[in-house]
Protein backbone atom coordinates (compact mmCIF):
# COMPACT_ATOMS: atom_id res chain seq x y z
CA UNK A 1 0.00 0.00 0.00
CA UNK A 2 1.18 3.46 -0.79
CA UNK A 3 2.23 5.71 2.08
CA UNK A 4 0.32 8.70 0.76
CA UNK A 5 -2.54 8.27 -1.63
CA UNK A 6 -4.32 11.10 -3.39
CA UNK A 7 -7.53 10.25 -5.20
CA UNK A 8 -9.63 12.43 -7.54
CA UNK A 9 -8.65 15.57 -5.70
CA UNK A 10 -10.61 18.68 -6.76
CA UNK A 11 -9.92 22.15 -5.38
CA UNK A 12 -11.67 25.39 -6.29
CA UNK A 13 -10.66 28.97 -5.64
CA UNK A 14 -14.07 30.60 -5.85
CA UNK A 15 -15.23 29.79 -9.36
CA UNK A 16 -11.78 28.92 -10.64
CA UNK A 17 -11.06 25.20 -10.73
CA UNK A 18 -7.45 24.84 -9.59
CA UNK A 19 -7.38 21.04 -9.43
CA UNK A 20 -9.67 19.02 -11.62
CA UNK A 21 -9.43 15.56 -10.13
CA UNK A 22 -5.83 14.48 -9.72
CA UNK A 23 -4.71 11.13 -8.37
CA UNK A 24 -1.24 9.97 -7.45
CA UNK A 25 0.60 8.06 -4.80
CA UNK A 26 3.81 8.31 -2.85
CA UNK A 27 5.55 5.19 -1.58
CA UNK A 28 7.80 5.03 1.44
CA UNK A 29 11.39 6.07 0.77
CA UNK A 30 10.66 7.56 -2.65
CA UNK A 31 11.41 11.00 -4.01
CA UNK A 32 8.43 12.10 -6.07
CA UNK A 33 8.54 15.18 -8.26
CA UNK A 34 5.53 17.19 -9.36
CA UNK A 35 6.50 19.32 -12.33
CA UNK A 36 4.59 21.72 -14.49
CA UNK A 37 4.29 25.32 -15.57
CA UNK A 38 3.05 28.25 -13.52
CA UNK A 39 -0.58 27.87 -12.54
CA UNK A 40 -0.65 24.14 -13.17
CA UNK A 41 -1.75 23.47 -9.59
CA UNK A 42 1.45 22.18 -8.01
CA UNK A 43 1.43 24.43 -4.97
CA UNK A 44 -2.31 23.97 -4.58
CA UNK A 45 -1.77 20.22 -4.45
CA UNK A 46 0.80 20.58 -1.66
CA UNK A 47 -1.31 23.03 0.30
CA UNK A 48 -4.28 20.71 0.12
CA UNK A 49 -2.21 17.78 1.35
CA UNK A 50 -0.88 19.73 4.33
CA UNK A 51 -4.32 21.10 5.19
CA UNK A 52 -3.76 24.76 4.35
CA UNK A 53 -6.54 24.58 1.76
CA UNK A 54 -9.68 22.50 1.90
CA UNK A 55 -10.47 20.12 -0.93
CA UNK A 56 -13.80 20.32 -2.69
CA UNK A 57 -13.90 16.60 -3.33
CA UNK A 58 -11.60 13.61 -3.46
CA UNK A 59 -9.48 12.09 -0.73
CA UNK A 60 -6.02 12.21 0.76
CA UNK A 61 -5.05 9.08 2.68
CA UNK A 62 -1.93 8.87 4.82
CA UNK A 63 -1.04 5.31 5.83
CA UNK A 64 -4.66 4.22 5.71
CA UNK A 65 -6.00 7.28 7.55
CA UNK A 66 -8.12 9.81 5.72
CA UNK A 67 -6.61 13.26 6.31
CA UNK A 68 -8.62 15.21 3.72
CA UNK A 69 -10.39 17.32 6.36
CA UNK A 70 -7.70 17.32 9.04
CA UNK A 71 -6.50 20.83 10.01
CA UNK A 72 -2.91 21.78 9.22
CA UNK A 73 -1.58 21.71 12.77
CA UNK A 74 -2.71 18.12 13.26
CA UNK A 75 -1.24 16.94 9.98
CA UNK A 76 2.23 17.97 11.14
CA UNK A 77 1.81 15.68 14.13
CA UNK A 78 0.86 12.83 11.81
CA UNK A 79 4.21 13.02 10.05
CA UNK A 80 3.99 15.38 7.10
CA UNK A 81 6.24 18.44 7.15
CA UNK A 82 5.86 21.28 4.73
CA UNK A 83 8.64 23.49 3.40
CA UNK A 84 6.57 26.36 2.04
CA UNK A 85 7.33 28.18 -1.18
CA UNK A 86 9.33 31.38 -1.16
CA UNK A 87 11.30 30.68 2.04
CA UNK A 88 8.60 31.48 4.51
CA UNK A 89 10.73 31.72 7.59
CA UNK A 90 10.02 33.72 10.73
CA UNK A 91 11.86 36.89 9.75
CA UNK A 92 12.11 38.53 13.15
CA UNK A 93 13.10 35.49 15.20
CA UNK A 94 16.61 34.09 15.50
CA UNK A 95 17.76 31.13 13.45
CA UNK A 96 17.71 28.93 16.54
CA UNK A 97 14.17 30.02 17.44
CA UNK A 98 13.08 29.21 13.89
CA UNK A 99 14.55 25.74 14.17
CA UNK A 100 13.03 25.25 17.62
CA UNK A 101 9.61 26.22 16.32
CA UNK A 102 9.90 23.41 13.81
CA UNK A 103 9.73 21.05 16.77
CA UNK A 104 6.65 22.77 18.14
CA UNK A 105 4.53 19.63 18.06
CA UNK A 106 7.15 17.62 19.98
CA UNK A 107 7.58 17.41 23.72
CA UNK A 108 10.80 15.36 24.08
CA UNK A 109 13.44 17.91 25.08
CA UNK A 110 16.45 15.60 24.68
CA UNK A 111 15.30 14.42 21.28
CA UNK A 112 14.82 17.99 20.14
CA UNK A 113 18.32 18.99 21.27
CA UNK A 114 19.71 15.98 19.39
CA UNK A 115 17.81 16.86 16.24
CA UNK A 116 18.96 20.47 16.36
CA UNK A 117 22.52 19.13 16.20
CA UNK A 118 21.51 16.94 13.27
CA UNK A 119 20.12 19.95 11.43
CA UNK A 120 23.36 21.85 12.10
CA UNK A 121 25.32 18.93 10.68
CA UNK A 122 23.18 18.95 7.55
CA UNK A 123 23.38 22.74 7.25
CA UNK A 124 26.66 23.87 8.85
CA UNK A 125 26.00 27.44 7.82
CA UNK A 126 22.94 27.59 10.06
CA UNK A 127 25.00 26.69 13.12
CA UNK A 128 27.37 29.58 12.35
CA UNK A 129 24.40 31.92 12.29
CA UNK A 130 22.21 30.50 15.03
CA UNK A 131 21.89 33.71 17.05
CA UNK A 132 21.33 35.87 13.97
CA UNK A 133 17.87 37.21 13.15
CA UNK A 134 16.56 35.01 10.34
CA UNK A 135 15.50 37.92 8.12
CA UNK A 136 19.16 38.87 7.70
CA UNK A 137 20.13 35.53 6.14
CA UNK A 138 20.82 35.24 2.43
CA UNK A 139 18.25 33.62 0.15
CA UNK A 140 20.00 30.27 0.11
CA UNK A 141 20.45 30.26 3.86
CA UNK A 142 16.78 31.07 4.34
CA UNK A 143 15.85 28.13 2.15
CA UNK A 144 18.13 25.90 4.23
CA UNK A 145 16.53 27.23 7.38
CA UNK A 146 13.04 26.46 6.07
CA UNK A 147 14.18 22.93 5.26
CA UNK A 148 15.92 22.45 8.59
CA UNK A 149 12.84 23.71 10.41
CA UNK A 150 10.63 21.23 8.58
CA UNK A 151 12.93 18.35 9.53
CA UNK A 152 12.59 19.24 13.22
CA UNK A 153 9.08 17.80 13.40
CA UNK A 154 10.61 14.37 12.62
CA UNK A 155 8.48 13.91 9.52
CA UNK A 156 8.12 10.74 7.55
CA UNK A 157 7.20 12.74 4.48
CA UNK A 158 8.70 16.12 3.66
CA UNK A 159 6.73 18.17 1.20
CA UNK A 160 8.88 20.81 -0.52
CA UNK A 161 7.57 23.67 -2.58
CA UNK A 162 10.02 25.12 -5.12
CA UNK A 163 13.15 24.80 -3.00
CA UNK A 164 15.35 26.12 -5.83
CA UNK A 165 13.32 29.23 -6.54
CA UNK A 166 15.43 32.36 -6.93
CA UNK A 167 18.72 30.72 -6.01
CA UNK A 168 22.03 30.80 -7.87
CA UNK A 169 23.00 27.65 -9.83
CA UNK A 170 25.61 26.64 -7.25
CA UNK A 171 23.11 26.94 -4.43
CA UNK A 172 20.52 25.02 -6.44
CA UNK A 173 22.94 22.11 -6.72
CA UNK A 174 23.68 22.35 -3.02
CA UNK A 175 19.97 22.28 -2.14
CA UNK A 176 19.42 19.24 -4.33
CA UNK A 177 22.36 17.45 -2.70
CA UNK A 178 20.73 18.09 0.63
CA UNK A 179 17.41 16.68 -0.60
CA UNK A 180 19.35 13.62 -1.66
CA UNK A 181 20.82 13.22 1.82
CA UNK A 182 17.42 13.75 3.46
CA UNK A 183 16.14 10.83 1.40
CA UNK A 184 19.14 8.73 2.39
CA UNK A 185 18.15 9.21 6.03
CA UNK A 186 14.92 7.44 5.21
CA UNK A 187 12.56 10.37 4.78
CA UNK A 188 10.14 10.33 1.89
CA UNK A 189 10.18 13.49 -0.23
CA UNK A 190 7.40 15.02 -2.30
CA UNK A 191 8.96 17.75 -4.39
CA UNK A 192 7.34 20.49 -6.42
CA UNK A 193 9.73 22.12 -8.87
CA UNK A 194 9.86 24.38 -11.86
CA UNK A 195 13.44 23.35 -12.43
CA UNK A 196 12.27 20.15 -14.11
CA UNK A 197 15.70 18.96 -15.13
CA UNK A 198 17.09 19.03 -11.61
CA UNK A 199 13.94 17.58 -10.14
CA UNK A 200 13.84 14.68 -12.58
CA UNK A 201 17.50 13.96 -12.00
CA UNK A 202 16.99 13.12 -8.32
CA UNK A 203 13.39 11.85 -8.32
CA UNK A 204 12.32 8.21 -8.57
CA UNK A 205 9.03 8.96 -10.19
CA UNK A 206 7.39 12.11 -11.44
CA UNK A 207 3.99 13.50 -12.37
CA UNK A 208 3.50 16.26 -14.90
CA UNK A 209 0.69 18.68 -14.13
CA UNK A 210 -1.04 20.91 -16.62
CA UNK A 211 -3.92 23.24 -15.72
CA UNK A 212 -5.11 21.15 -12.81
CA UNK A 213 -4.71 17.72 -14.32
CA UNK A 214 -1.99 15.10 -14.42
CA UNK A 215 -1.07 14.71 -18.07
CA UNK A 216 1.91 12.42 -17.78
CA UNK A 217 3.49 10.21 -15.17
CA UNK A 218 6.19 7.61 -14.90
CA UNK A 219 9.75 6.93 -13.90
CA UNK A 220 11.79 10.09 -13.71
CA UNK A 221 14.51 8.53 -15.83
CA UNK A 222 11.98 7.85 -18.58
CA UNK A 223 10.35 11.26 -18.39
CA UNK A 224 13.64 13.05 -18.68
CA UNK A 225 14.01 11.50 -22.14
CA UNK A 226 10.38 11.95 -23.14
CA UNK A 227 10.08 14.16 -26.20
CA UNK A 228 7.04 16.15 -25.05
CA UNK A 229 8.54 16.77 -21.61
CA UNK A 230 11.80 17.83 -23.18
CA UNK A 231 10.01 20.28 -25.38
CA UNK A 232 7.68 21.76 -22.81
CA UNK A 233 9.76 21.79 -19.62
CA UNK A 234 13.39 21.17 -20.34
CA UNK A 235 13.72 23.69 -23.14
CA UNK A 236 15.42 21.33 -25.51
CA UNK B 1 19.60 26.42 35.19
CA UNK B 2 21.78 28.49 32.87
CA UNK B 3 24.34 30.92 34.21
CA UNK B 4 24.49 33.08 31.11
CA UNK B 5 21.84 35.79 31.12
CA UNK B 6 20.13 36.15 27.79
CA UNK B 7 19.80 39.66 26.33
CA UNK B 8 16.02 39.45 26.69
CA UNK B 9 16.29 38.66 30.39
CA UNK B 10 18.69 41.55 30.87
CA UNK B 11 16.33 43.87 29.02
CA UNK B 12 13.42 42.85 31.20
CA UNK B 13 15.38 43.29 34.43
CA UNK B 14 16.52 46.74 33.35
CA UNK B 15 12.86 47.64 32.87
CA UNK B 16 11.90 46.24 36.28
CA UNK B 17 14.76 48.21 37.82
CA UNK B 18 13.72 51.44 36.12
CA UNK B 19 10.15 50.95 37.29
CA UNK B 20 11.23 50.41 40.88
CA UNK B 21 13.53 53.45 40.73
CA UNK B 22 10.77 55.61 39.30
CA UNK B 23 8.44 54.37 42.02
CA UNK B 24 10.94 55.18 44.77
CA UNK B 25 11.59 58.62 43.28
CA UNK B 26 7.88 59.41 43.17
CA UNK B 27 7.41 58.13 46.73
CA UNK B 28 10.21 60.37 47.97
CA UNK B 29 8.71 63.36 46.19
CA UNK B 30 5.30 62.50 47.61
CA UNK B 31 6.54 62.20 51.16
CA UNK B 32 8.54 65.39 51.01
CA UNK B 33 5.51 67.18 49.62
CA UNK B 34 7.12 68.18 46.33
CA UNK B 35 4.29 67.12 44.05
CA UNK B 36 1.37 69.36 43.23
CA UNK B 37 -2.08 67.98 43.88
CA UNK B 38 -2.76 67.96 40.13
CA UNK B 39 0.26 65.75 39.57
CA UNK B 40 -0.80 63.52 42.43
CA UNK B 41 -4.10 62.97 40.69
CA UNK B 42 -2.23 61.79 37.59
CA UNK B 43 -0.21 59.05 39.28
CA UNK B 44 -2.88 56.37 39.11
CA UNK B 45 -3.92 57.29 35.52
CA UNK B 46 -0.26 57.01 34.47
CA UNK B 47 -0.17 53.44 35.79
CA UNK B 48 -3.55 52.70 34.20
CA UNK B 49 -2.47 53.96 30.78
CA UNK B 50 0.87 52.18 31.06
CA UNK B 51 -0.89 48.88 31.74
CA UNK B 52 -3.23 49.51 28.80
CA UNK B 53 -0.33 50.36 26.53
CA UNK B 54 1.62 47.26 27.55
CA UNK B 55 -1.43 45.07 27.00
CA UNK B 56 -2.21 46.57 23.60
CA UNK B 57 1.45 46.17 22.67
CA UNK B 58 1.02 42.43 23.09
CA UNK B 59 -1.68 42.49 20.40
CA UNK B 60 -0.06 45.02 18.09
CA UNK B 61 3.61 44.20 18.59
CA UNK B 62 3.66 40.50 19.38
CA UNK B 63 0.56 39.19 17.62
CA UNK B 64 0.90 41.80 14.88
CA UNK B 65 -2.80 42.60 14.67
CA UNK B 66 -4.33 46.02 15.08
CA UNK B 67 -7.04 46.02 17.73
CA UNK B 68 -8.98 49.16 18.58
CA UNK B 69 -11.25 47.64 21.19
CA UNK B 70 -9.00 48.22 24.16
CA UNK B 71 -11.34 50.77 25.74
CA UNK B 72 -14.19 48.24 25.50
CA UNK B 73 -12.31 45.65 27.55
CA UNK B 74 -11.28 48.34 29.97
CA UNK B 75 -14.96 49.31 30.25
CA UNK B 76 -15.96 45.74 31.09
CA UNK B 77 -13.25 45.51 33.74
CA UNK B 78 -14.21 48.88 35.18
CA UNK B 79 -17.94 48.18 35.33
CA UNK B 80 -17.83 44.58 36.54
CA UNK B 81 -15.40 45.43 39.33
CA UNK B 82 -17.27 48.60 40.30
CA UNK B 83 -20.51 46.60 40.55
CA UNK B 84 -18.69 44.00 42.63
CA UNK B 85 -17.18 46.59 44.98
CA UNK B 86 -20.47 48.41 45.38
CA UNK B 87 -22.28 45.21 46.25
CA UNK B 88 -19.75 44.02 48.80
CA UNK B 89 -18.56 47.31 50.28
CA UNK B 90 -20.75 46.84 53.35
CA UNK B 91 -19.84 43.21 53.89
CA UNK B 92 -16.12 43.43 53.16
CA UNK B 93 -14.92 46.68 54.68
CA UNK B 94 -11.20 45.96 54.45
CA UNK B 95 -9.98 47.43 51.12
CA UNK B 96 -6.91 45.22 51.10
CA UNK B 97 -9.17 42.19 50.70
CA UNK B 98 -11.90 43.82 48.65
CA UNK B 99 -9.68 45.42 46.04
CA UNK B 100 -7.66 42.35 44.99
CA UNK B 101 -10.97 40.51 44.60
CA UNK B 102 -12.32 43.37 42.49
CA UNK B 103 -9.19 43.22 40.33
CA UNK B 104 -9.70 39.52 39.74
CA UNK B 105 -13.38 40.02 38.94
CA UNK B 106 -12.64 42.81 36.47
CA UNK B 107 -9.78 40.97 34.81
CA UNK B 108 -11.65 37.70 34.45
CA UNK B 109 -14.82 39.30 33.09
CA UNK B 110 -12.80 41.25 30.53
CA UNK B 111 -10.89 38.09 29.56
CA UNK B 112 -14.14 36.15 29.07
CA UNK B 113 -15.47 38.88 26.82
CA UNK B 114 -12.12 39.05 25.05
CA UNK B 115 -12.35 35.36 24.22
CA UNK B 116 -16.01 35.59 23.19
CA UNK B 117 -15.32 38.52 20.91
CA UNK B 118 -12.06 37.01 19.74
CA UNK B 119 -13.63 33.85 18.33
CA UNK B 120 -15.48 35.60 15.49
CA UNK B 121 -13.18 38.60 15.20
CA UNK B 122 -9.80 36.90 14.91
CA UNK B 123 -10.82 35.33 11.62
CA UNK B 124 -10.30 38.78 10.18
CA UNK B 125 -6.97 40.43 9.59
CA UNK B 126 -5.46 43.87 9.24
CA UNK B 127 -7.81 46.79 8.66
CA UNK B 128 -10.90 44.61 8.97
CA UNK B 129 -9.91 43.41 12.41
CA UNK B 130 -9.22 46.99 13.48
CA UNK B 131 -12.64 48.17 12.33
CA UNK B 132 -14.53 45.28 13.89
CA UNK B 133 -12.76 45.61 17.24
CA UNK B 134 -13.50 49.33 17.16
CA UNK B 135 -17.16 48.51 16.62
CA UNK B 136 -17.17 45.99 19.47
CA UNK B 137 -15.64 48.58 21.77
CA UNK B 138 -18.40 51.01 20.87
CA UNK B 139 -21.09 48.36 21.37
CA UNK B 140 -19.80 47.57 24.85
CA UNK B 141 -19.69 51.25 25.75
CA UNK B 142 -23.20 51.93 24.47
CA UNK B 143 -24.71 48.86 26.11
CA UNK B 144 -23.32 49.95 29.47
CA UNK B 145 -24.54 53.51 28.86
CA UNK B 146 -28.08 52.21 28.36
CA UNK B 147 -28.07 49.74 31.20
CA UNK B 148 -30.02 50.19 34.44
CA UNK B 149 -29.33 47.72 37.19
CA UNK B 150 -30.63 47.87 40.75
CA UNK B 151 -31.18 45.46 43.57
CA UNK B 152 -33.56 45.19 46.48
CA UNK B 153 -34.79 42.49 48.82
CA UNK B 154 -36.42 40.73 45.86
CA UNK B 155 -33.13 40.40 44.05
CA UNK B 156 -31.54 41.94 40.96
CA UNK B 157 -33.49 44.15 38.53
CA UNK B 158 -32.19 44.83 35.05
CA UNK B 159 -33.65 47.18 32.49
CA UNK B 160 -32.57 48.83 29.27
CA UNK B 161 -35.28 51.52 29.43
CA UNK B 162 -35.14 53.75 32.47
CA UNK B 163 -34.65 53.85 36.18
CA UNK B 164 -38.39 53.76 36.81
CA UNK B 165 -38.72 50.63 34.73
CA UNK B 166 -36.73 48.72 37.35
CA UNK B 167 -39.64 49.00 39.86
CA UNK B 168 -37.33 48.77 42.83
CA UNK B 169 -38.80 48.25 46.30
CA UNK B 170 -38.36 50.93 48.94
CA UNK B 171 -35.11 49.37 50.20
CA UNK B 172 -33.75 49.15 46.64
CA UNK B 173 -30.42 50.52 45.51
CA UNK B 174 -29.23 51.56 42.09
CA UNK B 175 -26.05 49.89 40.85
CA UNK B 176 -25.84 51.20 37.30
CA UNK B 177 -27.85 54.28 36.48
CA UNK B 178 -27.76 54.35 32.68
CA UNK B 179 -25.66 57.12 31.18
CA UNK B 180 -24.99 58.45 34.68
CA UNK B 181 -23.05 55.27 35.30
CA UNK B 182 -21.97 53.96 38.66
CA UNK B 183 -21.40 56.13 41.67
CA UNK B 184 -20.26 55.37 45.15
CA UNK B 185 -17.41 53.10 44.15
CA UNK B 186 -14.94 52.92 47.03
CA UNK B 187 -11.70 54.74 46.20
CA UNK B 188 -9.51 51.70 46.61
CA UNK B 189 -6.95 52.50 43.90
CA UNK B 190 -3.84 53.98 45.38
CA UNK B 191 -0.65 54.83 43.58
CA UNK B 192 1.17 52.07 45.46
CA UNK B 193 -1.27 49.35 44.41
CA UNK B 194 -1.37 50.66 40.84
CA UNK B 195 2.43 50.66 40.67
CA UNK B 196 2.63 47.09 41.96
CA UNK B 197 0.06 45.98 39.40
CA UNK B 198 1.95 47.77 36.64
CA UNK B 199 5.10 45.91 37.68
CA UNK B 200 3.22 42.59 37.68
CA UNK B 201 1.80 43.41 34.23
CA UNK B 202 5.26 44.09 32.88
CA UNK B 203 6.58 40.84 34.38
CA UNK B 204 3.67 38.95 32.78
CA UNK B 205 4.30 40.65 29.44
CA UNK B 206 8.04 39.89 29.37
CA UNK B 207 7.53 36.31 30.42
CA UNK B 208 4.83 35.87 27.82
CA UNK B 209 7.08 37.18 25.06
CA UNK B 210 9.90 34.86 26.11
CA UNK B 211 7.76 31.79 26.52
CA UNK B 212 7.04 28.97 24.12
CA UNK B 213 3.60 30.48 23.60
CA UNK B 214 5.13 33.89 22.94
CA UNK B 215 7.45 32.47 20.29
CA UNK B 216 4.50 30.72 18.70
CA UNK B 217 2.54 33.97 18.61
CA UNK B 218 5.46 35.87 17.10
CA UNK B 219 5.91 33.19 14.47
CA UNK B 220 2.26 33.67 13.47
CA UNK B 221 2.95 37.37 13.17
CA UNK B 222 6.01 36.77 11.01
CA UNK B 223 4.46 34.24 8.70
CA UNK B 224 1.06 32.70 9.06
CA UNK B 225 1.50 29.95 6.47
CA UNK B 226 4.87 28.90 7.83
CA UNK B 227 3.43 28.88 11.34
CA UNK B 228 0.63 26.61 10.22
CA UNK B 229 3.07 24.39 8.39
CA UNK B 230 5.14 23.74 11.51
CA UNK B 231 2.01 22.60 13.30
CA UNK B 232 0.77 25.61 15.21
CA UNK B 233 -2.91 25.94 15.95
CA UNK B 234 -3.17 29.57 14.88
CA UNK B 235 -6.64 30.25 16.26
CA UNK B 236 -5.64 28.95 19.68
CA UNK B 237 -2.58 31.14 20.03
CA UNK B 238 -4.35 34.20 18.69
CA UNK B 239 -7.11 33.66 21.22
CA UNK B 240 -4.65 33.21 24.09
CA UNK B 241 -3.04 36.55 23.25
CA UNK B 242 -6.36 38.28 22.79
CA UNK B 243 -7.63 36.90 26.10
CA UNK B 244 -4.48 37.97 27.94
CA UNK B 245 -4.69 41.44 26.42
CA UNK B 246 -8.32 41.76 27.47
CA UNK B 247 -7.46 40.51 30.97
CA UNK B 248 -4.79 43.17 31.43
CA UNK B 249 -6.99 45.89 29.92
CA UNK B 250 -9.75 44.81 32.32
CA UNK B 251 -7.39 45.20 35.26
CA UNK B 252 -6.48 48.68 34.04
CA UNK B 253 -10.21 49.36 34.01
CA UNK B 254 -10.51 48.22 37.63
CA UNK B 255 -7.78 50.63 38.72
CA UNK B 256 -9.45 53.36 36.71
CA UNK B 257 -12.94 52.86 38.12
CA UNK B 258 -11.74 52.64 41.72
CA UNK B 259 -9.86 55.89 41.31
CA UNK B 260 -13.04 57.92 40.87
CA UNK B 261 -16.17 58.17 42.92
CA UNK B 262 -18.38 57.97 39.86
CA UNK B 263 -17.91 56.28 36.50
CA UNK B 264 -19.59 56.85 33.15
CA UNK B 265 -19.40 54.56 30.16
CA UNK B 266 -18.89 57.54 27.86
CA UNK B 267 -15.29 57.75 29.12
CA UNK B 268 -14.49 54.51 27.29
CA UNK B 269 -15.09 55.76 23.77
CA UNK B 270 -12.84 55.20 20.79
CA UNK B 271 -10.75 58.22 21.70
CA UNK B 272 -9.45 56.17 24.60
CA UNK B 273 -8.60 53.24 22.31
CA UNK B 274 -6.85 55.55 19.86
CA UNK B 275 -4.97 57.22 22.70
CA UNK B 276 -3.67 53.85 23.86
CA UNK B 277 -2.65 53.03 20.29
CA UNK B 278 -0.77 56.33 20.16
CA UNK B 279 1.17 55.28 23.29
CA UNK B 280 2.06 51.97 21.67
CA UNK B 281 3.13 53.43 18.34
CA UNK B 282 5.08 56.26 19.95
CA UNK B 283 6.82 53.97 22.42
CA UNK B 284 7.75 51.61 19.62
CA UNK B 285 5.69 48.66 18.45
CA UNK B 286 6.87 45.61 20.36
CA UNK B 287 8.76 47.61 22.98
CA UNK B 288 7.23 47.17 26.42
CA UNK B 289 9.51 49.71 28.06
CA UNK B 290 8.72 52.23 25.33
CA UNK B 291 4.99 51.81 25.89
CA UNK B 292 5.33 52.72 29.54
CA UNK B 293 7.54 55.73 28.84
CA UNK B 294 5.21 57.00 26.10
CA UNK B 295 2.13 56.52 28.27
CA UNK B 296 3.74 58.35 31.19
CA UNK B 297 5.06 61.25 29.14
CA UNK B 298 1.86 61.78 27.19
CA UNK B 299 -0.28 61.61 30.34
CA UNK B 300 1.94 64.15 32.08
CA UNK B 301 2.35 66.41 29.07
CA UNK B 302 -0.98 68.31 29.26
CA UNK B 303 -0.20 69.01 32.91
CA UNK B 304 3.35 70.17 32.17
CA UNK B 305 2.01 72.45 29.45
CA UNK B 306 -0.29 74.20 31.88
CA UNK B 307 1.93 77.28 31.74
CA UNK B 308 0.97 77.92 28.12
CA UNK B 309 -2.65 77.54 29.15
CA UNK B 310 -4.64 78.54 26.06
CA UNK B 311 -2.38 76.80 23.59
CA UNK B 312 -2.10 73.66 25.68
CA UNK B 313 -3.78 71.23 23.27
CA UNK B 314 -2.08 72.84 20.29
CA UNK B 315 1.30 72.34 21.95
CA UNK B 316 0.33 68.80 22.83
CA UNK B 317 -0.44 68.07 19.20
CA UNK B 318 2.78 69.67 17.99
CA UNK B 319 4.89 67.79 20.52
CA UNK B 320 3.14 64.56 19.51
CA UNK B 321 3.80 65.13 15.81
CA UNK B 322 7.45 66.05 16.40
CA UNK B 323 7.95 63.01 18.63
CA UNK B 324 6.34 60.72 16.05
CA UNK B 325 8.57 62.07 13.27
CA UNK B 326 11.66 61.79 15.43
CA UNK B 327 11.00 58.21 16.49
CA UNK B 328 9.88 56.90 13.12
CA UNK B 329 12.61 58.46 10.97
CA UNK B 330 15.83 56.44 11.19
CA UNK B 331 18.08 59.38 10.27
CA UNK B 332 16.64 61.71 12.88
CA UNK B 333 16.59 58.98 15.49
CA UNK B 334 20.22 58.19 14.70
CA UNK B 335 21.11 61.87 15.15
CA UNK B 336 19.56 61.89 18.61
CA UNK B 337 21.12 58.59 19.64
CA UNK B 338 24.60 59.72 18.50
CA UNK B 339 24.34 63.00 20.35
CA UNK B 340 22.98 61.32 23.44
CA UNK B 341 25.97 59.00 23.41
CA UNK B 342 28.36 61.91 22.96
CA UNK B 343 26.68 63.69 25.82
CA UNK B 344 26.93 60.66 28.07
CA UNK B 345 30.60 60.13 27.24
CA UNK B 346 31.36 63.81 27.96
CA UNK B 347 29.57 63.45 31.23
CA UNK B 348 31.61 60.41 32.16
CA UNK B 349 34.92 62.13 31.36
CA UNK B 350 34.18 65.28 33.29
CA UNK B 351 32.94 63.60 36.41
CA UNK B 352 34.36 60.30 37.49
CA UNK B 353 31.33 59.71 39.63
CA UNK B 354 28.24 61.11 37.97
CA UNK B 355 25.25 61.85 40.08
CA UNK B 356 22.32 59.57 39.62
CA UNK B 357 20.45 60.71 36.55
CA UNK B 358 16.85 61.33 37.40
CA UNK B 359 14.35 59.39 35.38
CA UNK B 360 11.51 61.07 33.54
CA UNK B 361 8.95 60.80 36.32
Amino acid sequence: MAMLEIKDLCVNYGVIKALKGISFEVNEGEVIALIGANGAGKTTTLHTITGLINAKSGSIVLEGKDITRTPAHKIVKMGIAHVPEGRRIFQNLTVLDNIRLGAFTRKDKDGIAEDIEKVYKLFPRLSERKTQVAGTLSGGEQQMLAMGRALMSKPRIVVMDEPSMGLSPILVSEIFEIIESIRKQGTTVLLVEQNAKKALSIADRAYVLETGKIVLSGKASDLINDESVKKAYLGE
Amino acid sequence: MKKKISPMTRKSFVTYGLLVLAFIAVEILLNTGNISSMMKGLLVPICVYSILAVSLNLTVGILGELSLGQAGFMCIGAYSSAIFSNMVKETITEPMIRFPLAILVGGIFAAIFGLLIGIPVLRLRGDYLAIVTLAFGEIIKNVFAALYIGYDSAGLHISLKSQGDLKLAADGKMVINGALGISGTPNDSTFEIAAVILLITVIIAYNFVNSRTGRAVMSIRDNRIAAESVGLNITKYKLITFGLTAFLAGIAGVLYSHNFYSLQASKFDYNMSILVLVFVVLGGIGSIRGSIIAASVLTLLPELLRSVNKYRMLMYAIVLIVMMICTSNATIRGFFVRNAQKFISLFKKNKAQPEAVKEGE
